[in-house]
């Protein structure tokens, strides 16, 4: 029989001991992280990844654009930690300038795209009516592209480059953060308390702002980690593709397009190295937004 | 159930005209004149003539509305224009390249639901257990790893396995032979790519049969079939597993959308000649006619995978209907 199992018999001790502390938001760190460890080994890798892309201008050995012709194709070595690209460029050194492009992609995309979402889903919800149905039926069309194909048709309309990529692939996850904020939102509105704060005479941005965001808030942060991710992986694939991020800007997915398949056999570091860093940082916020979920959501803590 | 069935599939219609109406207004959101940026893409130089004759040919100089009507209704016909880039009709160029996309994604469905069942049944049965663990850190990095470096890597064990043991390096063939003809090179040709794809879109399917196979295992009748005494093989495979699956079948909407994003890169890492390829090379060609019937055929094809998927959902699960 499985019925379902304390998952740590730790935690009420560790909730005990910090009981009396004065950092409760670091109490409820440590919490997190004893009861996620794998939560907190994704929440590692991305604060490793954002320190790579802050720092990248003190921390790389090289600089990302020079080239070394007397040093092509070069493996691995004390020199080069990870070898040298077809143009004598450091790997390491574009693997750590392309964490900072990637984690602008991503943050910018997932926050323009969770900010509009909760706007059209909350409001949405809120206001409900034919504002509610005109926009879910509009929403209802965008979703049935799927991410990539709306983002390389905004590519072939906009063309290439990081801001176009940006807006490329935040059109289309705003509607998927607005269904679920809705669906969220929708039962915020028949509780009480809105009634109350309406026969209260709040206006509407009140009742919206003070009481109906604060309690999406939890999917709304779920779905914000999980964009990141995507958005890192999607763009990676246009970059890879030829359609997103261009030279010289260093990017991962641009790094595997020119030499990683030619090189296959001779220079593999080429081609191995940069995915890695794809797919750690997404693999690091993927953990990161699961662990997140099941501390966040309690209905699903135990699946 | 008939009045279900028609309501579902009536809604088709508001979306795909929705869905058109959106690649046709995006389409004209291109700065500029399209022709002008077709001709003048070359860098050489063209007449007033050329890009009236341009505009004539594309029905640009009627109005608006006109020409969405035309655009939809060419759609109705199977007639979706001339290529910009290639010059042939779209359709035969799109039909040339059908075969081998469809058969990629066929046997990557098969490839994702032959890993990602039997694992997520076995992590849901050993929830918490170093085994579920490993399953799940398999399935996130299922879906962490890009599918074209999955590809690469792919090529990079091909080409170092047969260097070892042929001694020459041994790539996968890259001209499209039907199954029928040589089994073999087919095979051999469409099995990496459908790996690669299916590995990704197995993540997805392994994470929900987990999830709905532990919900089924705390249901009453399956503490009712241990109560009675049945073996545990029975009571997985007969009454936990047949009702775990079921929502699993809603997936294979997604599992669409993932093989679709999984098909335009990974395509382009192992050199195929497919339906992605053909997108992502439209849209670097500013193949502007190709680009948008590409935009909608997938769209199409996805919205009816989808409603197809809920009818036979609802066919499945009676109580949906009365919802």
């Amino acid at each position: 029989m499985t019925i379902a199992a304390p998952t740590s018999r730790t935690i009420p001790v560790i909730a005990d001991d910090m009981a009396e502390s004065r950092y409760p938001r670091l109490r409820k760190a440590l919490i997190f992280c004893r009861r996620q460890p794998l939560g907190t080994f994704g929440m590692a890798i991305v604060v490793i990844m954002a320190l790579a892309g802050i720092c990248a201008d003190w921390i790389a050995p090289y600089s990302p654009t020079a080239n070394d012709f007397a040093a092509m194709t070069e493996p691995p070595s004390w020199a080069h930690l990870l070898g040298t690209d077809q143009f004598g460029r450091d790997q390491l050194s574009r693997i750590i300038f392309g964490a900072r492009t990637a984690l602008i992609v991503g943050f910018s995309c997932a926050i323009v795209a969770s900010v509009a979402g909760m706007v059209l889903g909350v409001g949405s919800a809120y206001f409900g009516g034919r504002l509610d149905l005109y926009l879910q039926a509009v929403l209802d069309v965008v979703m049935a592209f799927p991410l990539i194909i709306m983002a390389l048709a905004v590519v072939a309309i906009f063309g290439t480059g990081i801001h176009n990529v940006i807006v490329a692939i935040t059109i289309p996850l705003i509607p998927r953060c607005a269904r679920v904020l809705r669906s969220s939102a929708l039962s915020i509105r028949e509780v009480p308390y809105i009634d109350a704060a309406r026969a209260c005479g709040f206006g509407h941005s009140r009742i919206i702002l003070r009481h109906m965001v604060p309690n999406v808030m939890a999917p709304y942060l779920i779905l914000l980690t999980a964009f990141v991710g995507q958005a890192i992986l999607a763009e990676a694939s246009l970059s890879y593709l030829g359609l997103g991020v261009q030279e010289p800007v260093p990017a991962w997915g641009l790094m595997l397009q020119g030499g990683a398949e030619e090189y296959a056999s001779t220079a593999p570091w080429i081609a191995v190295f940069p995915g890695l860093a794809i797919a750690l940082t997404v693999f690091g916020f993927s953990l990161f937004g699961d662990s997140l979920r099941d501390a966040l959501d309690p209905k699903l803590r135990d699946r | 159930m008939y009045r279900y069935i028609i309501k579902r599939v009536l809604l088709v219609i508001p979306t795909l005209v929705g869905a058109a109406a959106l690649v046709f207004l995006l389409m004209r959101l291109i700065p500029g004149d399209i022709c002008v940026v077709r001709l003048g893409s070359g860098g050489g130089t063209f007449d007033e003539r050329a890009v009236t004759a341009c505009h004539a040919q594309l029905g640009l100089d009627r109005p608006v509305f006109l020409q969405f009507i035309d655009f939809v209704w060419g759609f109705f016909r199977g007639d979706f224009g001339i290529s910009m880039w290639s010059g042939k009709p779209v359709l035969y160029e799109i039909a040339a390249r059908f075969p081998i996309s469809l058969e990629i994604a066929i046997m990557a469905v098969v490839i994702a639901n032959v890993i990602a069942i039997p694992l997520g049944t076995i992590s849901a049965l050993k929830q918490n257990s170093p085994i579920d663990l490993v399953i799940r850190v398999i399935s996130i990095a299922g879906l962490a790893t890009p599918s074209f470096w999955l590809g690469i890597l792919f090529i990079l064990a091909i080409l170092d396995i047969s260097q070892a043991a042929f001694g020459s390096p041994w790539m996968p063939p890259i001209d499209y032979v039907p199954i029928w003809k040589d089994p073999l090179r087919n095979l051999s040709m469409v099995i990496f790519p459908a790996l690669t794809v299916g590995y990704r879109t197995s993540a997805v399917t392994m994470r929900m049969t987990r999830s709905a196979m532990l919900e089924v295992l705390r249901e009453d009748y399956i503490r009712t079939a241990r109560a009675k005494g049945l073996i545990e093989r029975i009571i997985i495979n007969r009454h936990a597993l047949k009702n775990a699956l079921l929502p699993v079948v809603t997936l294979i909407g997604i599992e669409a959308a993932f093989l679709i994003g999984g098909l335009v890169v990974t395509e382009q890492v192992f050199n195929l000649n497919g339906i992605g390829r053909l997108f992502v090379q439209s849209v670097q060609n500013q193949d502007y006619t190709m680009t948008q019937a590409l935009v909608m055929l997938v769209v199409a094809a996805f919205v009816v995978t989808n409603t197809v998927v809920d009818l036979l959902y609802a066919w499945l699960d009676p109580r949906i209907r009365y919802s």
